[in-house]
């Protein structure tokens, strides 16, 4: 099987090795085509973004303005930071110049003259790769200026590389923007949309690392070669980084709707001990968790994964074994999003720390039955009443871990304890949950 | 204390500016400066940057205050950060966190009393594929068995 994002070259992270292997040509090909045809192009390959949403990135890119009173921007996100995600470092650490050819490629289909690669801030080792492959580029005129002359047009843009500073909630796109503005990492209300009032309030496009080092191959190879590529629906190949209770985890990158277990037993080596699956997040922590006696013949890709009662993220498969204990993984995931809350929509900074506590309460075998249904509660009353998607990111695991393992956590509260409700009720005393709630 | 740019950064700050349309968004690539020159961000190094960027000091606080890397308070001169997320805790991300709490003798955001260690539990840090992890300042250590834990605190201790 053929790897599009990171090809088994040896140093192609040098530029000199990069261009022997056909690097920069696409760009070349692609800086003379109108941009209306790039634009075509990839949307017709059916590529879609890897950032979590499988946005269709065409279509995205076409709801920039054809105007040009206003300066345009590329945001490439590289902010990495689902729990369970791991490839974009990948391939600034293996394939940094596909990253930036691409990056020159879709800067021109949308008209942006500059670009930032936002990489997370704990990333300094990829970021300083990522900087000395973007040196190089510069120096040999494939980006800035000398691009006129390199590739004999008229474009010519800026890449910067912006480093971030430990907040999960700046990989939101817009959240994103605001950091690199120099402010405090908010998420914005949508609309305006950022293709019409991104940075500093001009056209803006955000993609992801991996969607944007995807653009060569499409250019070069064709939209048609593409396309064919895996689903139909959301073709391609996709970087799955395989986590948690595997023998080989690990950055797989394999053709869309490969079966998730070829993935886990195949590919990630299976389990270790043979021991069997108790639950598997598919998509990076933010997604709702399948069963291990869900996992037969389920494709990874947005579709399949969406009628499987889940969804792809960002490719971030996290395998617990049939010992782990769900409970504590589950509080662990909660303990995240709820620090990571930016506090700005009360639904979300509120109930992510509500969820936690009861999860805490359960752990300490404190808890009831009732508290699985107070948990589901809280989440569908912070999914859908938030500015951005941190609220169904924090909601949907509590909910679909819940929902799905009604039986393991009712067996697990109950085998811990058989307090009455008037004890649950003093052991709320404390904390923020109104009374009427529990009361019922 | 005082607190005042190198010249050195200085020059590094005057090469960062023209990548933003905007003095502002200059503000946490110099946080970071002011951080590497001064170990943390007191309230004078936060002065000082808003002056430079021409912004309200409260605005800068509240940029730092909002990223966790930027330290609100002097750091050891090796900050170890353990992270704890799911798939480092189900390689046993809490079992190394313990094991550094004890032999460092230090909580979570504690700094030991000659100033060289500090602890802190982290969030997802991208190793997942390579878990457990730690982080000592700014370098990665992955794949992590307890003696190589033992190991890479004995010589951050020896050094």
């Amino acid at each position: 099987m053929e790897k599009i994002v990171l090809p088994e070259i040896n140093n192609l992270h040098l530029i000199d090795v990069y261009i022997e292997n056909g690097g920069y040509t696409a760009a070349k090909k692609a800086l003379v085509q109108k941009k209306d045809d790039i634009i075509d192009q990839v949307k017709k390959s059916g590529l879609r973004g890897r950032g979590g949403a499988a946005f269709l990135t065409g279509l995205k890119w076409s709801f920039m303005p054809k105007s040009d009173d206003k300066p345009k921007y590329l945001c490439v996100n590289g902010d990495e930071s689902e729990p369970g995600s791991f490839k974009d470092r990948q391939i600034f650490e293996f394939n940094p110049h596909q990253l930036i050819e691409g990056t020159l490629i879709t800067c021109y289909a949308i008209g942006a003259r500059t670009a930032y690669i936002y990489i997370r801030g704990e990333y300094h080792k990829w970021i300083n790769l990522m900087q000395k492959a973007l040196d190089d580029a510069y120096e040999k005129g494939f980006v800035g200026a000398k691009m006129k002359e390199k590739f004999s047009t008229d474009f010519s843009c800026e890449i910067y590389i912006h480093k971030g500073a430990g907040a999960y909630i700046c990989g939101e796109e817009s959240s994103l923007m605001n950091s690199i503005e120099g402010k405090r990492g908010y998420p914005r209300v949508k609309p305006p949309f950022p293709a019409q009032n991104g940075l500093w309030g001009n056209p803006t496009t955000i993609n992801n690392v991996e969607t944007i080092a995807n653009i060569p191959a499409i250019i070069n190879k064709g939209w048609e070669w593409y396309s064919r590529i895996g689903e139909p629906k959301h073709p391609g190949t996709i970087l799955f980084g395989v986590s948690g209770h595997v023998n080989k985890p690990g950055v797989y990158e394999l053709p869309s709707g490969t079966l998730l277990t070829d993935i886990i037993y195949n590919y990630a080596g299976g389990i270790p001990g043979n021991k069997k699956i108790l639950c598997v997040i598919p998509g990076g922590s933010s997604m709702p968790p399948l069963r291990g006696d869900q996992l037969e013949g389920v494709k990874m890709d947005a579709e399949s994964l969406k009628a499987a009662g889940s969804s792809i993220g960002t490719g971030g498969i996290m395998v617990m074994d049939e010992d782990t204990d769900l409970l504590r993984v589950l509080a662990r995931i909660s303990k995240f999003y709820f620090h990571e809350s930016c506090g700005q929509c009360t639904p979300c900074r509120e109930g992510t720390g509500w969820m936690y506590k009861i999860l805490q309460r359960l752990i300490s075998g404190q808890g009831s039955t009732a508290d699985l249904d107070l948990l589901i509660s809280v989440a569908n009353n912070i999914e859908g009443n938030t500015v951005c998607a941190l609220g169904e990111a924090a909601a949907w695991p509590v909910k679909f871990t819940v929902e799905r393992f009604r039986d393991y956590f009712e067996t697990r509260v109950n085998s811990q304890t058989s307090l009455p409700t008037a004890n649950k009720v003093h052991s709320m005393r404390n904390t923020a949950f109104p009374l009427s709630d529990i009361i019922r | 204390m005082k607190f005042e740019f190198t010249a050195v950064n200085l020059e590094k700050i005057e090469r960062i500016l023209p990548k933003y349309p905007d003095k502002k968004a200059a503000v946490m690539p110099v946080l970071y400066i002011a951080q590497e020159q001064n170990g943390w961000i007191s309230g004078e190094a936060v002065v000082a940057v808003a002056a430079l960027l021409e912004m309200r000091p409260e605005e800068v606080l509240g940029v730092v205050t909002f990223y966790t890397m930027y330290h609100k308070k002097p750091a050891g001169k090796y900050h170890i950060q353990v992270c704890t997320n799911v798939s480092c805790m189900l390689r046993g991300g809490y079992d190394i966190f313990n094991q550094v709490r004890a032999k460092l003798g230090l909580e979570n955001g504690e700094v030991t009393d000659d100033g060289r260690f500090s602890l802190e539990e982290v969030e997802c840090m991208g190793s997942c594929g390579t878990a457990p992890m730690i982080a000592v300042n700014e370098d990665y250590y992955e794949n992590l068995t307890e003696e190589q834990v033992d190991k890479i605190l004995e010589s951050l201790q020896r050094s």
